[in-house]
């Protein structure tokens, strides 16, 4: 990050000018938009002395800073007596130690033309997560080049990262110009080199600058130096180029917050991601398929005809629709594709690796799946775009994948917007972001599926039966006594005229699920499977029976999530791992214990107890008629 | 430590008025032209503000009654309007704060209609902890610090609302918009959640939580066209006007109230002074200024060579200090 050249005299030129009125700040502040933008670059191409130097020529350095800087030089810069700029922003004690960038920082500047974010990221390989962090909110790139080293693997690396997160706009800073006595011929030789790489990577190549940081050629003023170059200066290019929009026009809202201040208000809270609506537009709630019009546009500072990109509002629709958090909102005629398969770039970026069939949380907009990575196509070397064929990923990998879902969600390409086409993963226990995805397309043949909404519902075929349909959810050991118990319920069901059905783990396996094993992976189709078919038997109005052992607390969640927290009890079959194998129904422990079973809940493969049961029965203790009495009380006491 | 006898009590010293009409010029009562630039802002906190109530269990908004907290509660109401925020507001008191702040603190809170909970470190009343006797650090430490830890461990939250913005101090400009705590309340700079797009991680597993900074893409100059354009009150300290003061080589110190101490030899003198950031009052130098209005505090700012925090003396205790305050839990 350092150079090690001796500080020019510029540097102590702090320009200033004087504001008198008010009136006139106000005027100059009502026209200003903002630019976000990242600096990239090997390392020592100088990125810290260049943000170090624009925020110094916008004299957005205060003197008790420059007092800062001055002591900070002398124990830890490398410019000798003069200031090293570098250390206005490598802020973090071990950064300073160590004289190198470990991670993103925002700085803030502005000229009379613009405001400027800009995300200042690390040039080490290791760091490409946080270069991937820093140019996620960036409308254009500053790579950064050494005069005398022209375009290096790491340059390639950035280009290629600039490409990958949709950067609209790259400029080429030739910087240290003043280390190669400032020639032409340098300039064109790397500019031409960074034409092809740009052209290969479909970078959209908006200016090549000759400058020196150090210096301050060619940042805010023209250089005395480069009477052969004809372009912008640094800031004069970043004051005009046109922040990037959105690709799609089509208007797409996720629901952040359903907001009911008292019963005649019901309004629904989220930020426009892309296109615009109107009082009066038809929109389509994307999971239900219901559809409505916008009554108002509701702000603090009054109701608004329309709104637009990025902003944030309420919207209060004509209808009663079911619509909360995590539901997408979309123009009636332009819906959003719904999928439970797509493909997409991944980005690792934990210690541990990405393993395929590992479940992970995914977060794309408000919405929240479980996912799991189902293959890995080909991992990118980010350093020539090169495809590795790769089994798993490791911190900083870039692959492409395809990931399934616990549940369809409402998607873009990436391309076409970046809130509905990126996502994060977590890790399930750490709770870290461990990956980024970028969608590129759906897994589904059917692209163009949209959910009809049917005219029969589920609340007129509850009337007709007289009562409402449920899920009664039994976990627990093999032996148990979920399959028992089941039985037992459904018979005390049917005796009071109840419709029922029971879905047992063993019968399903025989039919709708032989095609799948005893893996962690299957095991979680396995419950998915079963968690859509009881879904579907409840909105047909059926009190639906399961007893599959479902050891996987997340997936527990998942069916819960699926079918409506309000609709499923969960019932754990609580007998202890003795009474179970002592029972052997099945002679499965048996065969466990003899090293036949390798994926045996209980022995081999772990079963994770539910931690708030709505009922816990341990038939170990409990006699079968008292725990069907239990069971049929509680069914009773929900509505 | 103990008191240096030589050090005078200086009684009767100051009685704070809380004057709100301050500050709005009266002359540009008509709301003025909102900028693409704070629209932007604005919309982009309240959907960190949203997304944080929506997947949070458990949360708080801190209050610390400077202007950043003002324009953070503003945005807070602007997020769920028409219903009131969906948390209650904490002020974790040092004791030491400005007369003036007080009295603004509880009206804010009455107008808001919000639950104000106001925690003071029950070891700092029992040990008199105060600035005077024992540094600025230790002060700090113990009301501010360990204060706000109490406060968040006995209510449980799991998600606390900070007013911090990036352009304040080096190592918030590396700190993430949700950023992670552990269980004992740590920040570890090297182990920051990747933060991408606009989409943020709210998952936490028990005892830990995350402090969420809506202001983080804001500025100062930002932070005061924005009370401009809103007409948001605020504390009325902001505004110069005539004040008594003990003027010292490393700050002006407003004599706020009886336990306000000086040095032999040092006077009390009326002088027109106003604050840019406000803290305990014996910590918290005042600047010479002729800026009454919010119109003349954005020239001031626009023209001035000194950052936000020079008058803040808990950012002086040493090299990377905020950083290692954060990592003790501080916010």
């Amino acid at each position: 990050m350092r150079q090690a050249k001796k500080a020019a005299p510029a540097i102590c030129r702090a320009p200033t000018s004087t504001i008198a009125s008010a009136g006139d700040l106000l005027a100059l502040q009502a026209g200003q938009d903002t630019l976000r933008f990242i600096t990239c670059g090997s390392v020592d191409d100088g990125k810290s002395t260049l943000i170090g130097r624009l925020l110094w020529e916008s004299q957005q350095i205060f003197d008790d800073q420059l007092l800062a800087l001055e002591a900070d030089s002398k124990r830890h810069g490398t410019q000798g007596k003069d200031l090293d700029l570098a250390l206005l922003i490598d802020g973090l004690a071990a950064e300073r130690e160590q004289g190198i960038t470990i991670d993103v920082a925002y700085r803030f500047f502005s000229s009379p033309k613009r405001r400027f974010i800009v995300a200042d990221s690390p040039g080490h390989e290791q760091y490409t997560r946080n270069m991937i962090t820093a140019a996620s909110t960036a409308d254009v790139a500053v790579i950064l080049v050494d005069a005398r080293l022209g375009i290096l693997t790491q340059t390639q690396r950035h280009a290629n990262l600039v490409s990958l997160m949709g950067i609209s706009h790259a400029v080429l800073a030739i910087n240290k110009m003043d280390l190669v006595s400032f020639d032409p011929d340098v300039f064109s030789a790397i500019r031409s080199d960074f034409d092809k790489l740009a052209s290969r990577l479909q970078l959209e190549h908006t200016a090549t600058i000759p400058i020196s940081a150090l210096r301050g050629d060619n940042i805010l003023e023209r250089s005395e130096h480069t009477a052969w170059y004809d372009g912008p200066t640094l800031m004069g290019y970043l004051e005009t180029v046109a922040p990037s929009s959105s690709e799609s026009e089509r208007f797409v809202f996720p629901v952040q917050w359903v907001n009911r201040p008292h019963p005649d208000f019901r309004g629904l809270s989220g930020t426009v991601a892309n296109g615009r609506v109107a009082q009066g537009d038809t929109v389509r709630i994307t999971a239900s398929g219901h559809t409505a019009r916008v009554d108002k546009i509701v702000t603090y500072d009054g109701d608004r005809h329309a709104a637009g990109e990025a902003e944030a509002i309420t919207l209060v629709l004509d209808r009663d629709v079911d619509a909360s958090r995590g539901d997408i909102i979309t123009a009636a005629d332009a819906p959003l594709e719904v999928t439970d398969q797509f493909e997409a770039t991944v980005i690792w970026m934990h210690e541990d690796p990405g393993l395929i069939g590992r479940n992970y949380e995914l977060k794309l907009a408000t919405q929240w799946a479980t996912a799991s990575i189902t293959s890995i196509k080909h991992r990118v070397d980010v350093n020539t775009g090169a495809h590795e064929s790769c089994r798993q990923l490791a911190m900083n990998d870039i692959a492409l994948c395809n990931l399934a879902l616990s549940r369809p969600v409402a998607f873009d390409s990436y391309r076409a917007s970046r809130t509905m086409g990126g996502f994060i993963l977590i890790d399930r226990y750490s709770r870290a972001t461990v990956a980024a995805g970028l969608i590129s397309h759906n897994l589904r043949r059917a692209q163009n599926v949209h959910r009809q909404s049917l005219t029969i519902t589920r609340k007129d075929r509850e009337r007709q039966n007289g009562h409402n349909g449920k899920v009664i959810w039994f976990t627990g050991l093999s032996g148990a006594g979920k399959s028992t118990l089941a039985n037992a319920l459904e018979q005390e069901l049917h005796a009071q005229g109840k419709r029922t059905y029971i879905l047992d783990g063993d019968n399903i396996r025989q039919g709708l699920n032989k095609d799948l094993g005893f893996t962690e992976r299957d095991r979680v189709e396995n419950i998915r499977r079963v968690a859509e078919v009881a879904k579907l038997m409840m909105d047909a109005g059926l009190i639906v029976m399961t007893a599959f052992i479902s050891p996987f607390r997340a997936e527990r969640e998942m069916a819960c999530q699926l079918i409506g927290k309000d609709n499923f009890i969960e019932v754990y079959v609580g007998t202890t791992l003795e009474i179970c194998e002592q029972r052997d129904t099945k002679g499965l422990y048996k065969k466990a214990r003899a090293g036949l079973l390798p994926n045996m809940t209980g022995i081999g493969s772990p079963y994770e107890a539910p931690e708030q049961p709505d009922i816990t029965i341990d038939t170990g203790t409990t006699p079968l008629p008292d725990a069907v009495r239990t069971l049929i009380e509680r069914i009773n006491d929900t509505p | 430590m103990t008191a240096n006898p030589q050090i005078r009590i200086f009684l009767e010293a100051y009685r704070p008025l809380l004057e709100l009409s301050r500050g709005t010029d009266s002359s540009s009562a008509v709301r003025a032209a909102s900028s693409p630039h704070l629209n932007r802002l604005e919309a982009e906190s309240i959907h960190i503000i949203r997304e944080a109530v929506s997947e949070a269990r458990n949360p708080v908004m801190l209050f610390s009654i400077g202007k950043d907290s003002c324009v953070m509660l503003h945005l807070a109401r602007k997020a769920f309007h028409p219903s009131p925020p969906p948390f209650p507001l904490l002020h974790v008191d040092t004791r030491w704060k400005f007369q003036e702040m007080y009295q603004f603190r509880d009206l804010v809170a009455r107008d808001s209609g919000m639950t104000l909970l106001v925690h003071v470190n029950p070891e700092a009343i029992a040990k008199d902890i105060n600035p005077f006797d024992h540094g600025s650090a230790l002060h700090t430490d113990i009301t501010k610090t360990e204060g706000l830890k109490q406060a968040l461990d006995h209510h449980r939250f799991d998600l606390v609302f900070g007013g911090a913005r990036r352009d304040e101090e080096k190592s918030r400009a590396k700190e993430r918009v949700f950023s992670f705590r552990t269980a004992t309340h740590q920040w570890d700079p090297k182990r920051q959640r990747p933060e991408l797009w606009n989409l943020y991680n709210t998952r936490t597993n028990p005892g830990e939580s995350i402090r969420v900074f809506p202001l983080s893409n804001w500025t100062e100059f930002d932070i005061w066209h924005y009370i401009h354009q809103e007409r948001i009150p605020v504390v009325p300290l902001y505004f110069a006007k005539p004040r008594p003061v003990v003027a010292r080589a490393d700050m002006i110190m407003l004599v706020d109230d009886e336990r306000c101490r000086m040095l032999p030899g040092e006077d009390i003198e009326i002088r027109t002074v106003r604050f840019r950031s406000l803290g305990c009052y014996p910590l918290t130098g005042a600047i010479e200024s002729g800026a009454k209005t919010i119109e003349d505090i954005l020239v001031e700012l626009a023209n001035s060579r000194q950052s936000e925090r020079q008058g803040r003396k808990i950012d002086t205790d040493g090299n990377s200090s905020m950083e290692k305050k954060k990592q003790e839990g501080y916010f």
